[in-house]
């Protein structure tokens, strides 16, 4: 019995979310249906976290779904890259349910309840199903399985504030958008090679060479994901999703969402196109990297303007984004690695700070800073957090973000681009600049009179102290982060220069 | 000889990516342009039915029959995987569709209209507490 379900975790990964999802809806009111879903994503990250342990060695795992064989049948391949990825999904997932409780309660009607745990538990299938598939156009299909399930949990936040609905509406056009023009990139790949298995593809396109439906079919793929992963002219749909989604939405998207987005570009990039394809080389070079530095400051400081929390979070994510495809605009093994840390880095940072600014919601009813005011003395516990959340978004020693931008900037001096080098630094500045604004706020001035504010409840304060309590573990010793990054980038690398030599 | 300028066989024979490339247009130029939240959702709904004939296209074979076994093995058989990624493509595109009517119909309960124009003001009068004078922003 054990031997059969140990030989068949990479498929469970995905259905035992997929399949508890139709439960969770018929399980009524009530506390069942949370602990049914908490349940639920406890078990996959115990699933993925014996995936990592199982690749950590460096030997990738092939699952051939229903027993047909690659690369006519649909494989499932994990290797140091994506069992990184599932972990931090699927331990971001059994983080924010256990917070998502008492949050919930308060921001969803009873009745509703059930249903929201079902959209979460689909969203998490999705995200698990896009990082985990070996196939193309699965992973398309698990793409829209967790953005139609992300757009109804953004509209749940309807019952707050109204303008949820619009948020999730545009959301939903621009997600849309994005997706068929990945799948119209996916069909030009189709058409050049007659395979949709990514290892497959990566063979037969190397075959193939340079042809303009190979470009086509590239920048097709390079501006659908573009969108799903907010790219900063592209970003248009996140700060009003992000801000008006419940706030167990928002930590948990935040911290998940647009992070698969970005591996799927590493793979479709490194594992597909190869890593000397030279029109790539020049698309990073002429496009993303412009793109990356003007994110890094156009969003930070839009994000100083912001007088709502969630608002001014969600600009940073356009900015923290930024620096991961700055790494990946660098296009050498330290800006690779830089990228897939900072991944983990700003998962954990942004998902401890969405989850403090849920706490502020349900104690002070409001994100908005200026009602933040001497929160510090009622919510000593949330307001700490948020400071130790907001070194790490700036990137002080002794934080996971530090060791992001240590890397990024060593990966920028090794190609001798020291004005890149000062850019990051420089922009570093821009979030100390929001960060305080907050800080200000809460400690520094006057509570307003007749107002009280209790400390946030247990359960939320524990999973955003977890967070916090990682960012700075991994902020002193980042070895497993760094180990773990590092295969990840030969992975791809070693996978990538066999294909394409020029 | 003279260089080839139009090579007419080529245009006529790819009258379906042509008919892919107008379809796909039409259908992004009027999820952007419309204010109407419906026509947008139109807009969509033809772009990515323009998809569905890119890759039907693709899988058809000249003189290719529909990919039922006959037991002659002469028999030529279009491609049927386009086909089945495309069944997948069209559940996903009613999905889409049937979420955002359903958001549609929600946001015409709570403001009253479905005009992008009406719902930035009525946005820009929660954000500001003042209303916006009239043909601000478009």
């Amino acid at each position: 019995m054990l031997d059969i379900v140990k030989a068949n975790l990479p498929a469970l990964q995905v259905v035992v979310p997929l399949v508890a999802a139709p439960i969770c809806a018929m399980l009524g009111r009530g506390g069942r249906a949370w602990g049914f879903a908490t349940f639920i994503s406890f078990l996959t990250f115990a699933i993925s976290v014996s995936l990592f342990s199982a690749t950590y060695a460096g030997q990738p795992i092939s699952y051939e779904m229903g027993g047909w064989a690659p690369p006519i049948g649909i494989e499932y391949r994990i290797d140091g890259l994506n069992a990184f990825v599932l972990m931090i999904v699927s331990g971001v997932a059994a983080l924010v349910m256990p917070y998502a409780r008492r949050s919930v309660a308060v921001e969803i009607p009873a009745e509703r309840q059930a249903f929201f745990y079902t959209a979460f538990l689909l969203c998490l299938t999705g995200l698990l199903g896009v990082t985990i598939t070996g196939d193309a156009f699965n992973v398309f299909v698990f793409l829209e399985i967790s953005s139609l399930s992300t757009y109804a949990l953004v509209a749940s936040g309807a019952w707050r504030n109204k303008r949820a609905l619009t948020a999730a509406y545009n959301y939903l056009i621009m997600g849309t958008v994005g997706a068929t023009f990945f799948v119209i990139g996916i069909g030009m790949l189709y058409m050049i090679t007659g395979t949709l298995n990514m290892a497959d593809l990566a063979m037969r396109i190397a075959e193939h060479g340079d042809s303009r439906t190979l470009r086509m079919g590239f920048v097709f793929i390079f501006v659908g994901i573009g969108l799903k992963l907010a790219m900063f002219p592209l970003h248009l749909w996140l700060p009003n999703a992000y801000s008006f989604a419940p706030s167990a939405v928002t930590s948990f998207i935040a911290a998940t969402a647009t992070k698969v987005a970005v591996y799927v570009l590493l793979r479709f990039m490194f594992t597909i196109f190869g890593f000397d394809y030279a029109f790539q080389a020049s698309t990073l070079e002429n496009v993303l990297l412009p793109v990356a530095i003007v994110a890094m400051f156009a969003a930070s400081l839009v994000a100083i303007f912001q007088d709502d929390l969630k608002r001014m979070l969600a600009y940073s994510s356009i900015a923290q984004i930024g620096y991961m495809l700055l790494g990946l605009a660098f296009l050498t093994p330290t800006g690779l690695v830089a990228t897939i840390v900072h991944l983990f880095n700003h998962a954990v940072t942004k998902g401890a700070l969405f989850m403090v600014a849920g706490c502020f919601v349900l104690s002070a009813g409001t994100s908005s800073i200026s009602s933040l005011r001497g929160i510090g003395r009622d919510m000593p516990w949330t307001t700490a957090a948020f400071v130790a959340g907001g070194l790490s978004l700036i990137g002080l020693p002794l934080t996971v973000g530090f060791i992001s931008k240590w890397y990024l900037v060593q990966a920028s001096l090794e190609l001798g681009w020291w004005p890149v080098a000062l850019l990051i630094m420089a922009s570093s500045l821009l979030a100390v600049i929001y960060v305080w604004r907050v800080v200000e706020a809460a400690y520094l001035q006057p509570a307003p009179e007749g107002v009280t504010r209790r400390e946030a409840p247990l359960s939320m304060l524990v999973p955003a102290w977890i967070l916090v309590g990682l960012s700075i573990w991994f902020g002193i010793d980042a070895t497993l982060t760094t180990t773990a990054a590092s295969r990840a980038a030969d992975t791809l690398i070693g996978s990538s220069q066999i294909l394409w030599q020029e | 000889m003279p260089e080839i300028i139009l090579d007419l066989d080529f245009v006529l024979g790819h009258y379906n990516y042509w008919m892919f490339v107008i379809l796909m247009m039409t259908g992004l130029y009027v999820t952007v342009s419309r204010g109407n939240l419906i026509k947008k959702i139109v807009g969509l709904n033809l772009f990515q039915t323009s998809v569905f004939m890119l890759y039907i296209s693709m899988g058809k074979i000249v003189g290719g029959t529909a990919p039922i076994l006959t037991g002659d093995p002469d028999t030529v058989y279009s491609n049927p995987l386009p086909h089945v990624l495309i069944l997948t493509a069209i559940v996903v595109g009613i999905a889409t569709t049937a979420l955002a009517l359903a958001l549609v119909i929600r946001i015409r309960e709570t403001y009253g209209t479905v005009e992008e124009d009406d719902i930035l003001k009525m946005e820009h009068e929660m954000d500001f507490g003042v209303r916006k004078p009239d043909g601000g922003s478009r």
